[in-house]
């Protein structure tokens, strides 16, 4: 079940934010601005943090849609918790999205494959109806209806 | 490595690519062209760099749907991202695949051929001498190259160096990378 979506600028400025479930708290705007600013600097040191050895080596290229689009090779990929899971797809240009879902059955890499599944989908559409958008000024936030339309249908549909 | 990208292009173009009429297609950049030389009184000079700067809105948008769609990962040389340009990027987008060629020793500098350029398919410039001295016409693609390659972290120099459509054998486009935009590098890459 998938909770929430974040996406972040290059900068980790928060762009966009969008609750996907009725039932939760809501946090205020300023909550959400300092959450993404976290993530963003977390993720910046756990990049260098991250031992050689573990580091995901960067795939060839054009694999048939594999990971190969993110570009999170040794960033932060996913928080586990008792209460919650959330996931971190970077792209090449530097663009995160963020997914907060339920906690992970089972398996932690196969939820982690999942999200990242889901997380190329939201790109794809973010690619469609944001980067499309001729009105959409780059880095700003994002105020596109149909964007927040089809994030909710893929979401529903999953 | 080569036919790989080749083969998967092929299946993206054909599957994953929404089509548009060709014509429809070059007659719009067609008549873009013309109003800006009318606009600017057929000062071709800024009409290029209008060209340009137009490609390059187009490209730092674009970059993300072409990373979206086919998957593709970094580059790991600069040879690579000429290949990736040609085979993936020309392909993917207006279904030509321009031949790399003409590397410098440095392997910073190269052209693509363009054998065939949808762009410019009907098109004769305008009879004045000048057109065919300065007008770049399908200058668009210099800018979008640019802007595409700067969001991927490349700063690179574009420019039209010849074109059919001004008499000379074949349309080539050179490609100069000027450097990695380090700074600019996500963190969480290696």
């Amino acid at each position: 079940m998938i909770q929430s979506l974040f996406i972040l600028n290059r900068s980790g400025g928060l762009i966009y934010q969008h609750d996907l479930n009725d039932g939760l708290n809501k946090l205020s705007a300023n909550e959400h601005l300092i959450l993404a600013g976290t993530i963003h600097g977390v993720f910046a040191i756990a990049s260098k943090l991250t031992p050689t050895a573990v580091k995901v080596s960067a795939q060839p290229r054009a694999q048939s849609q594999g990971s190969a689009v993110n570009g999170n090779t040794s960033g932060l990929k996913s928080i586990e918790t008792d209460k919650f899971s959330m996931y971190i797809f970077q792209t090449l240009t530097g663009v995160k999205f963020l997914l907060v879902t339920d906690p992970a059955q089972g398996d932690l890499n196969s939820g982690c494959d999942t999200a990242e599944n889901v997380l190329r989908k939201i790109y794809a559409l973010y690619a469609d109806y944001v980067m499309k958008n001729p009105f959409y000024e780059i880095d700003m936030p994002i105020r596109v209806d149909l964007f927040d339309r089809k994030i909710a249908e893929l979401v529903k549909a999953l | 490595m080569n036919k790989g990208i080749k083969a998967s292009s092929d299946d993206i173009w054909k599957n994953r690519v929404d089509k548009v009429n060709a014509e429809l297609f070059t007659l719009t950049y067609g008549s873009v062209v013309a109003q800006l030389v009318r606009d600017f009184k057929n000062d071709y000079q800024k009409v290029n760099q209008q060209l340009e700067k137009m490609g390059y809105n187009i490209g730092i948008r674009l970059v993300e749907d072409f990373l979206a769609k086919t998957g593709t990962g970094r580059c790991q040389s600069f040879k690579d991202t000429a290949e990736v340009v040609s085979k993936v990027g020309f392909k993917v987008f207006l279904n030509v695949t321009p031949q790399v060629t003409n590397w410098t020793s440095d392997g910073k500098t190269f052209s693509l051929i363009l054998d065939e350029n949808p762009l410019a398919e009907f098109v004769e410039l305008p009879d004045d001498e000048r057109a065919k001295k300065e007008l770049w016409y399908s200058n668009v693609l210099t800018g979008v190259l640019k802007g595409a390659l700067e969001m991927v972290q490349l700063e690179v120099d574009v420019n039209f160096v010849s074109d059919v459509l001004r008499g000379d054998d074949r349309t080539e486009l050179r490609l100069q990378l000027i450097r990695f935009l380090k700074d600019e590098m996500p963190a969480g890459e290696d």
